[in-house]
């Protein structure tokens, strides 16, 4: 049985294949993980200033949330774009595009095989982190750790449609990466990334509400750090931006798609 | 040049980025300030002048740096290196000063706009010879960002894939948009000595507001020189292990 063009066979076979092509680029995903530090030179720049007050975040409170923000990010990462430009370009798109199952799966099953390869490097951070701060250790409980989990992968979701939506366009232009750069802006300022959203004033903070931004690194990260968060807005909101861009990207894609001439013709 | 003006659209999106990318900045740097606020005693329009410098820079690794050091990664994987070594010029040279970028133009007249209004808010007043060590500093600045591109570039003769390690560098470098003076004792060292970010920003926005101190500037120079001569030798050790596409 089928759902999406996927069972369990497939999805054992696409992951099995694509951690193990992951595996052979450790050393690229290593530094790949350790470019993701910059919210740590915010954080030691936060702990500094005389604006850390107005965070709302208690004593080790802060180191946690970037700590968390830094996580997230690190499972949540997407670079969908890049791989499918690539694939658009040279031609290797054709033959996905008539396989029985759609094309996308693809990417997000060599994201998940590149999520595991990073999972070490990741806790090899985490650790040395803990080493320097040894006070804001903390172990989340258990339901805690599960919808953070959860949070980051809605998170994920919602960037991979993003990226999609923007991948999508290639079909029509074979730039559209440049696009991708406009997106990365807001995300990196509203995201949460730099900063909690507590540090900005009410109305940039009523303006990223509306964006799918601060879905994607503030609301899981402040789950993963037991900052007090309303759960059930949190999650509905994620869900609803799920909800919106999905019929949106298979749209779009399959527009693309039927437009699509692939080389020469 | 041509080459990369012939995508207009992408033109018009790297302005709109850089515009866009200039605002998100200045927003987060003003979260640090606030009535009788400073950040590890800059005001806000110094702080504005570090920012300034930085985007600068920034600019200058569009216009000259990416393009020029990214294709030696292209050159070693695709074997054309050959080529390039067998020309009667130095490799480093050429691959250093081959292609200018228009991509980064807009961002350093963006950056030296801000540092220009920065100095005046903060009452800056420059003599010509403050302006000369300006540009001196600046040009370090730029000669030992210049080298540490180099240096993880030239990595690519054993490694061929590095576009990941300058990602590392990229990350680093960002804390160069905030004073030096901000950041606890240990990450101060670091910036200063290790990965000289404090001489890309600080110490040039020091120069201008009129508080930086001779042996600052003579340090300064010196790692620039460092640097340079590391980057160097670097190369030509790189090279002896170089063996080609084929050997």
């Amino acid at each position: 049985m089928r759902i999406f063009g996927l069972n369990r066979k497939i999805i054992r076979v696409l992951l099995g294949t694509e951690y193990a092509h992951m595996l052979e680029y450790r050393a690229e995903i290593a530094l790949w993980a350790l470019s993701g530090v910059l919210p740590f030179i915010m954080l030691s720049l936060w702990n500094g200033s005389d604006a850390r007050d107005a965070l709302g975040m208690d004593g080790v409170g802060l180191d946690r949330y970037f700590l968390s923000a830094f996580l997230v990010r690190q499972f949540s990462v997407v670079w969908m774009i890049y791989a499918f430009e690539e694939d658009a370009l040279t031609g290797r798109l054709s033959p996905y595009l008539l396989q029985p199952l759609h094309p996308l799966w693809r990417y997000v099953a060599s994201h998940l095989g590149e999520q595991l390869t990073r999972l070490p490097f990741a806790a090899v951070i985490t650790a040395i982190f803990f080493l320097i701060q040894p006070n804001a250790f903390w172990l989340p409980s258990l339901g805690h750790f599960v919808l953070a989990w959860l949070a980051t992968w809605m998170a994920f979701s919602i960037a991979f449609l993003l990226q999609s939506l923007i991948a999508s366009l290639c079909f029509w232009s074979e730039k559209a990466s440049a696009l991708e750069r406009l997106l990365f802006i807001p995300f990196l300022f509203l995201s949460g990334l730099l900063a909690p959203l507590s540090a900005f004033p009410p109305f940039v903070r009523t303006l990223a509400q509306w964006t799918p931004f601060p879905y994607l690194i503030d609301f899981p990260a402040r789950v993963l750090a037991e900052q007090p968060v309303n759960l059930l807005v949190g999650f509905a909101i994620q869900l609803a931006w799920i909800v919106l861009l999905l019929p949106l990207v298979l749209l779009l894609w399959r527009a693309g798609v039927r437009r699509y001439s692939a080389m020469g013709a | 040049m041509a080459s990369q003006l012939e995508y207009q659209l992408n033109v018009v999106i790297e302005l709109v980025a850089v515009g866009l990318s200039l605002l998100g900045s200045l927003f987060m740097l003003s979260l640090f300030f606030g009535p009788g606020r400073a950040l590890g005693g800059w005001s806000w329009h110094e702080a504005l002048i570090v920012q300034g410098f930085y985007t600068v820079l920034d600019g200058m690794a569009s216009t000259w740096l990416r393009p020029n050091l990214s294709s030696i990664v292209t050159h070693v994987r695709e074997g054309t290196l050959d080529f390039i070594l067998l020309k009667p010029i130095d490799s480093q040279f050429w691959l250093s000063l081959r292609t200018i970028s228009p991509a980064g133009l807009p961002e350093i007249v963006l950056g030296l706009l801000l540092v220009i209004w920065g100095g005046q808010q903060a009452g800056a007043s420059l003599s010509p010879g403050g302006f000369a060590v300006v540009l001196l500093m600046l040009l370090a600045g730029g000669l030992i960002l210049y080298s540490l591109w180099f240096l993880i570039a030239a990595t690519s003769i054993w490694f061929v894939k590095t576009w990941n390690a300058t990602e590392v560098l990229r990350a680093v470098l960002a804390s160069g948009r905030y004073p030096v003076a901000a950041y606890p004792a240990p990450l101060r060292l670091l910036f200063t000595l290790v990965i000289p970010v404090a001489f890309l920003t600080t110490v040039p926005a020091e120069v201008v507001l009129g508080r930086a101190n001779a042996p600052t500037l003579w340090l300064g120079l010196g790692l620039a020189v460092g640097f340079f001569i590391a980057a160097r030798q670097f190369w030509l050790y790189a090279l002896r292990h170089y063996t080609s596409a084929s050997s």
